[in-house]
């Protein structure tokens, strides 16, 4: 879909800080609070802005620890559909926050979520390798997040303003 | 016994007035959470891989001097830098030096051409360093004031009204600190037919040159006739967000190019090997990042310069920069008190207008080089302040000048 230079600075200015209100939005972009809401609307439809996630550090919030998993799956493809059937039925299960189709050595790459290691080796065990057409499953478990979508997990805040207050 | 220092002090530096904005930043310094739209610098810290490239340096082991006038590959990036951002083309053997700052540069620029009563003019309000950099060379500054009424662009006539017999040079600054004016190739091209008409050089501080929003920014040495008698000067600072790099740069005919490296080679021999190599990733590597850093500045501008108009303080949209130059007279306060009085009543600090010259007074300069969340609090509190001080906002938003 093309978009209007307009449209793509309110997506730029989103992609930034979705709390952002409508005014200031308007304020930023040159633009109508009208047009923004428009804007908005009609690129939800479209699917261009498909969510508003909030990023979330959960290691740091006590007794919400979340164990995290990488899991590099081979399936053996289906004739007429590839790829897409069992990817598809793979990404329906709760536990699954990502997954994509992969060149290399292996086909999808999944990232899997839950409360507990077991509770993500049963889901591998059970759920996942028992799906026809899935012929390995690779389970790497993640120890430490240093960066997830662009943002820095970072404990040496980086972002502290350094500035003096007043400068030439 | 003490000695009578003032019998050992230069004359010269005695004179000097301190800066303003030194004054006002003690005064900020003292208070806890302040709001700063003080500062005259990027936000943003350096992209990573600019310093991870001077660390590397540092590990390799380059800690020795360089040549005088900096590493030649760093000056071929410079000389390619300039020629394929503002098609001005120098060779990098011999007419740019790397200096300590776009600052130090000036200074050189002055030194070298200046003799005892020559004359600089300095477009006003101004960078607080330009008329005591020119008296420090044995100058004379000469203010040429601007007013909101053409957003703070000076004019060919008013350049030519204020040229005498002494006349040597002046010192233009597009985009402007404090203003944020933006001079385009037109208003440049009027200027310039002045200035060869008085036979004048041009001390060009394009430090800003990356941080236009509106139109593409001409550099001066590229209008016709105007390379021989340009010292272009330009950094790192602002557009890289580097400002404690202290790295700048000047290019210029190789005639006066050969006597600012005489100076610069006895004072200072040459700027940091390992912040060279940090600058020559920057030039090649890091566009991209500029242009997201100024894409991120003109969407603040926008807002900031909205919401000032709005809540009833006059502010033409600069054209460059990441400065706004609000009009405070509706609240008839000096800019000083204004200053003082925000800061005290709603700890945020701006700089008060008269520290850049006299015609600065009657404005204040906000820095937006500051996160939106800052900003909007920071723009609510000025409303609070200057509702208390009766005056209203407006329906809809005036403007002094809106660019074409």
């Amino acid at each position: 879909m093309r978009l209007s230079s307009e449209e793509i600075e309110i997506l730029k200015i989103i992609e930034e800080n979705h709390k952002i209100s409508v005014e200031t939005i308007a304020s930023m972009a040159l633009c109508s609070e009208e047009t923004v809401n428009q804007t908005i609307e009609k690129l939800e439809q479209a699917k261009i802005i498909m969510s508003y996630p909030t990023l979330i550090d959960w290691s740091k919030v006590e007794g919400h620890e979340n164990v995290v998993a990488m899991i590099d799956v081979k399936v053996t493809p289906k004739r007429g559909v590839g790829f897409d059937e069992v990817a598809g039925r793979i990404s329906r299960f709760s536990e699954v926050s990502s997954l994509y189709l992969m060149s290399g050595a292996y086909d999808l790459s999944i990232t899997v979520e839950g409360k507990t290691m077991n509770q993500i080796a049963t889901f591998v065990s059970e759920k996942l390798s028992t799906i026809e057409n899935v012929v390995s499953t690779t389970t790497h478990f993640m120890l430490k997040k240093y960066k997830h979508d662009g943002v820095i997990f970072s404990s040496d805040n980086e972002d502290k303003d350094r500035r003096m207050v007043v400068t030439p | 016994m003490s000695l009578e220092y003032n019998r050992y002090l230069s004359q010269t530096a005695k004179e000097l007035q301190p800066s303003g904005i030194r004054k006002f930043f003690d005064l900020a310094a003292s208070m806890e959470g302040v709001i700063s739209l003080g500062v005259g610098e990027p936000d943003f810290v350096t992209p990573w891989s600019i310093r991870e490239a001077a660390i590397l340096s540092i590990e390799q082991g380059f800690t020795s001097y360089t040549a005088n006038p900096g590493m030649l590959e760093l000056r071929q990036e410079i000389t390619s830098y300039l020629g394929t951002r503002f098609g001005v083309k120098y060779d990098p053997t011999n007419q740019v030096i790397v200096t300590i700052g776009a600052s130090q540069a000036i200074d050189l620029a002055f030194r070298a051409i200046l003799n005892q009563g020559d004359e600089v003019l300095i477009v006003e309000p101004a960078f607080v360093s330009y008329a005591p950099l020119v008296s420090i060379a044995g100058g004379t500054p000469i203010a040429v004031a601007t007013s909101p009424v053409n957003g703070f662009k000076v004019t060919a006539a008013q350049i030519e009204a204020a040229i005498t017999e002494n006349t040597k040079a002046i010192l233009l600054c597009s985009p402007n600190n404090p203003t944020g004016s933006t001079l385009t190739k037109d208003e440049l091209l009027e200027i310039s037919k002045v200035l060869k008409k008085h036979d004048l050089l041009v001390v060009s501080d394009e430090i800003y040159a990356e941080l236009t929003y509106d139109e593409s920014f001409t550099s001066m040495a590229s209008i016709e006739g105007m390379y021989e008698r340009t010292i272009l000067i330009n950094g790192f600072s602002k557009g890289f967000a580097m400002t404690g790099w202290r790295l700048g740069f000047l290019a210029a005919p190789k005639e006066f190019v050969e006597v600012m490296l005489k100076i610069f080679q006895y004072t200072t021999m040459c700027a940091p090997n390992m912040l060279q190599h940090g600058a020559i990733e920057a030039l090649r590597n890091t566009y991209h990042e500029v242009e997201s850093m100024r894409n991120s500045y003109r969407r603040r501008r926008n807002f900031v310069v909205q919401a000032l108009n709005q809540m009833g303080l006059d502010c033409h949209t600069p054209g460059g920069a990441f400065y706004v130059f609000p009009s405070i007279r509706a609240t008839g306060l000096s800019s000083e008190q204004f200053a003082e009085e925000l800061l005290m009543q709603e700890k945020v600090a701006v700089v008060p207008g008269h520290v850049f010259g006299e015609s600065g007074e009657g404005y204040i300069r906000c820095s937006y080089a500051t996160s939106m969340p800052q900003l909007q609090e920071a723009l609510k509190r000025i409303q609070r302040f200057i509702e208390s001080r009766g005056v209203n906002p407006k329906k809809d938003t005036v403007e002094c000048h809106t660019p074409s």
